[in-house]
This record gives C-alpha cells, sequence and structure tokens, in this order.
C-alpha cells in the first residue's frame, strides 16, 4: 500500500508540473506529514453488503489529481459498485469515500461534483444533443450564453461539432458514447468516472476511441477513475491498473507492472496467461510438473506459483525438451497460438510464428526460456 | 404516500365503514347474527346465486368473442386499425347508463329487433349478458392483445424449427406466455360484471338483481339498512378475492417476457382463413358494439313527428316536471364535476403511482426487504378497492357520515366530485404505473450525478416521460367521473343532476317523450365520452396502461 501511495504521488507530480510552484511546494509538505492527503479520492474500507454478501470488502483506493486509474475485474467483481460508492449512488455499509481530503458520508449524489458516464450511457431520450449535454450546466445555474458556449467546445472537443439539434435516438452507438462523455465532462467535475466506457462498441472503434480518450483526458488534465473488464482498454487507458477480485483489490501498479508481474494466479489468469503452475524453486531452477524450468535471477527461493508466458515456450525437437503433443492451434493474426499436450503437468500453450506452427497431433519438444518466466506472489523487483 | 392514504381513510373507509356499522350496530352493540340470518334468506341466496353465474357468464363471452378480436388487433395489419382500435374502446368509457339505455333502444319492448322480428330481450338474462360484452370488450382486446402484439414472433418460429407443428407452437409458446394476461383480463371483466349496477338496474327489470342492485334497492327503497350492510361486506370480501387474484397474475405477468415493438409483428392477412377471420371479428364488433350505438342515436332522433331534434329541444325546458330544472342543465353540471373529480383523482392517483414506483427504485439499490415490497404490494391493492366496492354504498355512506362538523360536506358541491374521483383513482394509478415503472432508474442517477436535486430530477426525467401519461389517465378519470353512476344518484341533488342520474330518471318514467329525452341525453353523454377517448387515442403510446 504505502509503495502504492508513493508511486502516485510520483505519477502525480509530474502531471502537476505546470501548477504553481507554492502548489508543489505546499503539497510535497503534506506529503511528507501524510503520504495520501493529496489524494483528490480517498476510499477507505469501503464495505458494501447486498443481501448479506458483501460486493465490496474493505476496499482501500487513492486517485491523486489528474491522474487516470482504471478498475480492472471480471463481472460481478464489484467494481461498478465501486463507482456508485464514490458517485453517492449507492451508501457504503462500512469505510469512508473522502473527495479532496473531506469525508462524503451524508452528501447527495448531486452535490459530490463528480462525474459519472454510464455503461449503456443513460442519454435523456426527450432531449436533444445539445440538451443533454447542456443538463449539468442547467443544474448548475449557468446561463445561457454559457450553456451554448460550453456545448459547442464540448461537442467540438468529441468530435462531434454541430450535432446540437440531433435527436439521441438517431446517433450510432459511438456517436452516443461521444455525447454522454461530453454530458459527464460539462459541468467539469474534480472527478470523472467511467463504467465500461466502451463496452458496447466494436472493436475497431473501441481501439481508436481509447487513444482518443487518453489523449483528451491528458489534455484537460482530468482526473478519471474508469472500470472495465477489457485489459486491453484498462492497458492502453489508464496511469494505473487496479484488479478486482470478489471485491477485493488483487493488485495495483502501472500497466507495465501489472502486465509483467500479475500479483497472484487468478490475475495472471484473468490478463490470458493460463501457462501457470505450482512449483519450488532452488537457485534459478524451479521445480514443476513440467520438469525443471528455469527462472530469472533473483527469483524468490521456495515454494511459489510460476507463469511462463506463451512467447517463453520455445519449440524444439521432441528429443530436446518436454515431450508434448500438438492438440489444437489457433490462428491469432500476428500469430499462431498452439495447445501442447504434454507428457505430465497441465497443458501448456505456446505462440508459434505462422510458418513454423506445427499441426494437430504433431510430437514436439518444449524448452522454457527464462527471461519470459515470473514466480508470482511476491513483491516484484524495485 | 400519505396525502392518497388520507384521502381513502377519510372518503373510502370512513364512509363504507360508517354505513356497515349503521346497519350491523344497534344500541352500540355490534349484531354480526345479522349476517347469517340474511343470508339465510332465500331472495338473498338468488341475489347471490345470479350475480354470481351472470358474473361468470358474462366472463366466458366475453373472452369468447373477445379473444379473436384480440389476435386480430394484434397480429393483423389493415386500413383503419387505429379507429377501430378507438371504436372498440368507446363503451368501456361509456356510462353504464347509456349501455342499459342502449341496450333497451336494440332488444327492448318496441327497440329495432321487436320491431323487426318482434324479439325482446330485456325481460332475459341475454339482455345483461350482451350488454356486459358490449361493455368490457375492450378490455380484453387491450390487455390480451396489447401484450399479444409485443410478443416476440421468432420464439414460434424458433419452436417451430425445432419441430412443432403451427398449433403445437402456439400452444406450447404462446399460449403460456398470454395466460397471464388472458386471466388478468378475466378477472378484470368478472370484477366489472359482478359489480354491475346500472346495466342491471335499466335491464334486468324486477326479476334479476345483483348484489349492487340489490344493495340500492335495500338502501333506499325498502331502507333495510342491516341487510344492505351485510351485503355489502360480502361483496368487500368478493371484491378482495378477485384483486388479490389479480394482483398475484399481474405479477406473474411482469415475468421477464421477451418484448418487441408491436410495430414490428403485425403483418397482412394471408389466406382465406384469416381474411375470413378478420371479417368475423369485424363483423361481431358491427353487431355487438356499433349496432347498439347506432340504435341509441336513431332512437333519439326518432321523433313523433319525424326524424329531428324534437328530444333534444325538449331537454331545454324544465315542464316535464322531474326535474327542477331543465335537463339540459345536467350537461353543464356533468361537466363541472367531472372536472373538478379528474383534478383530485389526477393529484391523488399520481401521487399514489409516484409513491409506489419511488420505493421500488430504493429497493433496488438497497436490496431491500421483503416487508417493504409487501406493504408497497398491499397499498398496490387498496387503491383497486373503490372499482368493485359497491359504489351505491360509498355515495350512500357519504350522506350518512360526512354530514357533521368537521366534516359536514353533505350541501357541499364538492361532495359529488370526490364520491367521482374515488373511481377514477385506480384508473389514474393503472395508467401511470406502467409508465412510471419505465422509466430507467439509472436515468435519475444520471441526472442526479450532474447535478439534479431529487425535486429537479422528477421534474427533469420522471415529468416529461410520464406527461403523456398524465393526460391519458386524466382523460379516463374523466370519462369515468362523467360515467359514474351508483355513488351520484344517491349525493347529487335534486336541482343539480348528472346526465347518468337525469337519464336513469327519465327512463324511470312512463311515456314517449320522457324515453325520447332520455336516449336524446344518453347519446350527449356518449358523444363527450367517446370524443374525450379518441381525443386520447391520439396521444396514446402502447406502453401506458392495463385498460
Amino acid at each position: 500500500m504505502a509503495r502504492l501511495a508513493k508511486r502516485a504521488t510520483e505519477e502525480a507530480q509530474e502531471g502537476t508540473t505546470e501548477h504553481p510552484r507554492s502548489r508543489t511546494q505546499a503539497w510535497a509538505q503534506a506529503q511528507a506529514q501524510t503520504r495520501t492527503r493529496d489524494a483528490l479520492l480517498r476510499v477507505e474500507a469501503a464495505t458494501v453488503r447486498l443481501g448479506g454478501r458483501p460486493v465490496l470488502d474493505a476496499v482501500g483506493l487513492d486517485v491523486a489529481e489528474h491522474e487516470i486509474v482504471c478498475v480492472l475485474g471480471p463481472s460481478g467483481s464489484g467494481k461498478s459498485t465501486l463507482l456508485r460508492a464514490v458517485a453517492g449512488l449507492q451508501s457504503l455499509d462500512a469505510g469512508r469515500v473522502l473527495l479532496a481530503g473531506r469525508d462524503q458520508a451524508g452528501v447527495p449524489a448531486h452535490k459530490r461534483g463528480v462525474g459519472l458516464m454510464f455503461q449503456d450511457h443513460q442519454l435523456f431520450p426527450q432531449r436533444d444533443v445539445g440538451g443533454n449535454v447542456a443538463f449539468g450546466l442547467r443544474m448548475h445555474g449557468a446561463s445561457k450564453e454559457q450553456q451554448g458556449a460550453r456545448v459547442e467546445e464540448l461537442l467540438e472537443l468529441v468530435g462531434l461539432p454541430g450535432a446540437r439539434a440531433r435527436a439521441v435516438a438517431a446517433l450510432s452507438g459511438g456517436e452516443q458514447q461521444r455525447v454522454a462523455l461530453a454530458r459527464a465532462l460539462a459541468p467539469r467535475p474534480r472527478l470523472l468516472m467511467l463504467d465500461e466506457p466502451l463496452g458496447q462498441l466494436d472493436r475497431s472503434l473501441r481501439e481508436r476511441l481509447v487513444v482518443e480518450l487518453r489523449q483528451l483526458f491528458g489534455e484537460l488534465g482530468t482526473t478519471v477513475l474508469a472500470v472495465t473488464h477489457d485489459q486491453g482498454e484498462a492497458f492502453a487507458l489508464a496511469d494505473r491498473v487496479v484488479v478486482m477480485r470478489d471485491g477485493r483489490i488483487a493488485q495495483s501498479g502501472t500497466p507495465l507492472e501489472v502486465w509483467q508481474h500479475p500479483a497472484d494466479e487468478f490475475v495472471a489468469r484473468f490478463l490470458g496467461f493460463d501457462n501457470v503452475v505450482a512449483a519450488t524453486v532452488r537457485d534459478r531452477l524451479a521445480d514443476t510438473p513440467w520438469g525443471k524450468v528455469p527462472v530469472p535471477e533473483g527469483t524468490a527461493q521456495g515454494p511459489g506459483t510460476l507463469l511462463v508466458r506463451p512467447a517463453g515456450v520455445r519449440l524444439v525437437a521432441p528429443a530436446d525438451g518436454l515431450r508434448c503433443t500438438v492438440a489444437a492451434r489457433t490462428f491469432r493474426g500476428t500469430h499462431v497460438a498452439v495447445q501442447l499436450k504434454p507428457e505430465g503437468g497441465p497443458p501448456i500453450e505456446a505462440a508459434c510464428a505462422l510458418r513454423e506452427a506445427p499441426a494437430p497431433g504433431d510430437e514436439v519438444g518444449v524448452a522454457f526460456e527464462a527471461a519470459e518466466i515470473v514466480v508470482l506472489g511476491e513483491p516484484s523487483a524495485p | 404516500m400519505a396525502l392518497p392514504v388520507a384521502f381513502f381513510a377519510v372518503f373510502f373507509a370512513y364512509p363504507v365503514a360508517a354505513i356497515v356499522a349503521r346497519g350491523l350496530k344497534t344500541d352500540g352493540v355490534w349484531r354480526f347474527g345479522r349476517i347469517g340470518e340474511v343470508l339465510a334468506q332465500s331472495d338473498i341466496r338468488h341475489v347471490l346465486w345470479f350475480t354470481t353465474w351472470q358474473a361468470l357468464a358474462s366472463t366466458a363471452l366475453t373472452l369468447l368473442i373477445a379473444l379473436p378480436g384480440a389476435y386480430v388487433f394484434a397480429r393483423f395489419d389493415f386500413r383503419g386499425k387505429q379507429v377501430l382500435r378507438a371504436v372498440v374502446t368507446v363503451p368501456f368509457v361509456l356510462p353504464t347508463v347509456v349501455v342499459g339505455t342502449a341496450f333497451l333502444a336494440l332488444v327492448g319492448r318496441g327497440g329495432l329487433l321487436d320491431q323487426l322480428w318482434g324479439v325482446r330481450l330485456d325481460t332475459t338474462v341475454w339482455a345483461i349478458l350482451l350488454a356486459h360484452v358490449f361493455f368490457n370488450y375492450a378490455v380484453v382486446v387491450r390487455t390480451v392483445g396489447g401484450l399479444w402484439s409485443q410478443l416476440d414472433p421468432r420464439q414460434e418460429e424458433a419452436a417451430r424449427m425445432l419441430g412443432a407443428s403451427r398449433f403445437a407452437a402456439w400452444r406450447k409458446v404462446t399460449l403460456p406466455a398470454l395466460s397471464p394476461a388472458v386471466a388478468a383480463a378475466a378477472l378484470m371483466v368478472f370484477l366489472f360484471t359482478f359489480t354491475s349496477f346500472g346495466v342491471v338496474q335499466i335491464l334486468g327489470g324486477p326479476t334479476f338483481s345483483t348484489l349492487e342492485v340489490e344493495i340500492y334497492r335495500q338502501t333506499s327503497e325498502i331502507f333495510d339498512l342491516a341487510t344492505a350492510a351485510v351485503l355489502t361486506i360480502v361483496q368487500f370480501v368478493a371484491v378482495g378475492a378477485i384483486l388479490a387474484v389479480h394482483a398475484w397474475t399481474v405479477r406473474r405477468r411482469e415475468t421477464a417476457l421477451r418484448l418487441v415493438a408491436p410495430e414490428t409483428t403485425a403483418r397482412r392477412p394471408r389466406g382465406a382463413g384469416q381474411w375470413a377471420l378478420l371479417g368475423g371479428v369485424l363483423a361481431s364488433i358491427l353487431v355487438l358494439l356499433v349496432l347498439p350505438l347506432g340504435v341509441l342515436v336513431q332512437r333519439s332522433l326518432d321523433a313523433p313527428g319525424g326524424y329531428g331534434f324534437a328530444y333534444y329541444k325538449a331537454l331545454t325546458s324544465a315542464d316535464s316536471g322531474i326535474f327542477l330544472v331543465a335537463p339540459i342543465a345536467a350537461i353543464g353540471n356533468s361537466l363541472e364535476y367531472a372536472l373538478a373529480a379528474t383534478a383530485i383523482a389526477v393529484v391523488i392517483g399520481a401521487l399514489a403511482a409516484a409513491a409506489l414506483t419511488l420505493p421500488e427504485s430504493r429497493l433496488r439499490s438497497t436490496g431491500g426487504t421483503s416487508m417493504t415490497g409487501r406493504l408497497v404490494r398491499g397499498f398496490d391493492a387498496l387503491l383497486m378497492l373503490p372499482l368493485g366496492v359497491s359504489a351505491v354504498t360509498v355515495g350512500f355512506g357519504f350522506l350518512i357520515a360526512l354530514d357533521e362538523p368537521p366534516l359536514d360536506l353533505r350541501s357541499s358541491w364538492i361532495l359529488v366530485p370526490l364520491a367521482q374521483a374515488l373511481v377514477g383513482v385506480p384508473f389514474v394509478v393503472r395508467t401511470m404505473l406502467p409508465v412510471l415503472r419505465a422509466v430507467d432508474g439509472r436515468l435519475r442517477e444520471a441526472a442526479a450525478v450532474l447535478g439534479a436535486s431529487p425535486w429537479r430530477v422528477w421534474r427533469e426525467v420522471d415529468l416529461p416521460m410520464v406527461r403523456r401519461a398524465l393526460l391519458i389517465a386524466a382523460g379516463f378519470a374523466f370519462a369515468v367521473s362523467l360515467g359514474e353512476f351508483g355513488a351520484t344518484v344517491f349525493i347529487a341533488r335534486p336541482d343539480n343532476p348528472t346526465l347518468p342520474v337525469a337519464v336513469a330518471r327519465l327512463l324511470g318514467r312512463a311515456g314517449d317523450l320522457n324515453y325520447g329525452q332520455a336516449m336524446a341525453l344518453s347519446t350527449i353523454l356518449m358523444v363527450v365520452c367517446a370524443v374525450a377517448l379518441l381525443l386520447l387515442e391520439r396521444i396514446r403510446t402502447d406502453r401506458t396502461g392495463e385498460f
């Protein structure tokens, strides 16, 4: 946790370079006293029970100003509930939500000053695009001129200039998405929350929008808390990724850290890694059901869980490695995923170049590369 | 929730309780033995039996005739469908007095059938049954047809692909999905016919009497309050049971069905069979629904000196001596009363509907208890009670309960609108509820997150969506208030009769002039109701309402 907070502050520091110096100083002092006071959003031991079952279980989370944090987890892991709790739409059974250091207990949703973009957008069907975007401004008492100017500005920003008079029912999924974003951004929320922001869009649109979003938030300096079940989306969007499982936080770190060093088997499998086995590490070798496997230098000794990324599985002649039968192969565009059935132990997945992929039924040997192997459940190298 | 509950307590529960107490309490002692005594009388038992079996027969007959209609409206696309849908709904909002009068003109003494073939049905139970079908046709078409049109035909196609024959697919897929709606419609028809008053009062003659008519007879003619009180309780219990079953079927109907837009399921009829079905349905509508109204209009114009507006002119004079004022004044009275009643019913009903949906959305977010849910459902059922509880009892109860301070309303004009509003509220609630429930709770949340206070959320999100439903509810309440007869007949003062009361009084007198004037007045009432309904039909959405 301390490590996380440190990184959060580091990243926040980078983000605040253009802010007045005095503020940075004051902030550094504050940081010296309590490391997390500057967190724009602080969630402390938040617990929500629905029907006796904890949906959020003592979740702690800090989001620093200008940071983009993405909560990643399978459906039912409690990530949407977390957003609703922060927004004030879901009351906590225990714990606290602090925004800019102020406890939000008893503060109703409409007074929290946070934005929430809903999973299926929830645009107001009886209003046109402009009416939707201006809604939050009207609620905050903006004048007609202010509203008009800001609506134009935002529609421009999300790439829908001149769309203000269109009916929301006539918009495509991607356009609705943009309008929902403009609507959430219009009142300048101090924290913008996105619930599965790109969930319903098709793949190519999603990949394009995620880049646009990251660029946009960077330019605006928006503080963002997003939730998604799509790791690609999370990694592309976030400064920091928080993986949730059964209402608890399983891991938190930069996308690269999480990708390289999944905290445990759950996170590894959720990220799509399937070559996970129990292992005992002695020196630079691990004892696994697949036999002796080399591990990188500095790996913690003793029993653990071992992950071999598909790229770390090299196919060799049957005599030169672990003897396997090819069970299936799946074309993945850039490579072929090959399912191997070893003589002992669980199946192995390997990634092969298109031309070299063996056919199902072939006998192959498997050698492991230490560089693509990581033992899970241990602190990563600093 | 407090206001609707208070309204119902003061203007519904209190008068009903008062009249029951008046009947069963002598010298401050409750005499429940009277219940047994009354029920032992053979003529009372006869009334009970007749009430039940005519309601059963009416329901069966209505289903038999209206179900093909529901199918045709749901699945066929033909020219004039919208207009026809409005036409079949007109009878439902017509005052029972008008329905009775129309059938009298068709099958009664000197009626159309009498003139043509010498057939008279007004002394037989058929007149009552046919009038009930006329009245309730729309209930079945709307409730069953509404759901039927939204059932995804691909479900049936899926069954066909799995090897089911056309009939088997219908029986195994569509019928189960439809049966709760059929049950709900049947129960509503049963409820309406079980408590039928105006129709039986006019067509039943001395031979046939339902509970409601008997209550009226006992209170206003024989002044036997004890018997009336017992009958009120009996009817109350029966209606409560029917409503409980109805609530249960409605809840079952709300189980997840895959619904699609009705426009996508209807197509033009194909083949001789389907055209024959369409033709048959159109013919039955023509004979059963349009003909009585046509005859009513024709009779009102058929004055002794040839066709003309003689009867209508007669309405403008107070010479007949039945009323202190010209019958035509009843139109003004009726409109004023109905407008006031509509305002009351809409306010009370909208508040009740909002109260019924609010806890639900809160329930969903907090995972609330089944206790609150049950409370809400109980309140829901309570709101329906005035539909079935003897209007006569309510009217008479108003007279004896609201006659002393602090609530001395007997001489106040507001008494009539209050009683009429009571009958209108269930319609408002039933129309508003489905729409309010269909408002996605997350839209409210979206507004809240954007900074809208709860009151703003209601104004900005809920109100625009329910505005149409509110208009429709108001229209229904207006039509129902306009036609209310059972309660009004007691409390309307002789110098301020409403249209239905005036019609009934005219019919009670002998003579061609009175009869003709009754027809004329009924025609006016019908036109007002029909115009109100046709206006509504223009703003109606298929989502709204269970009626």
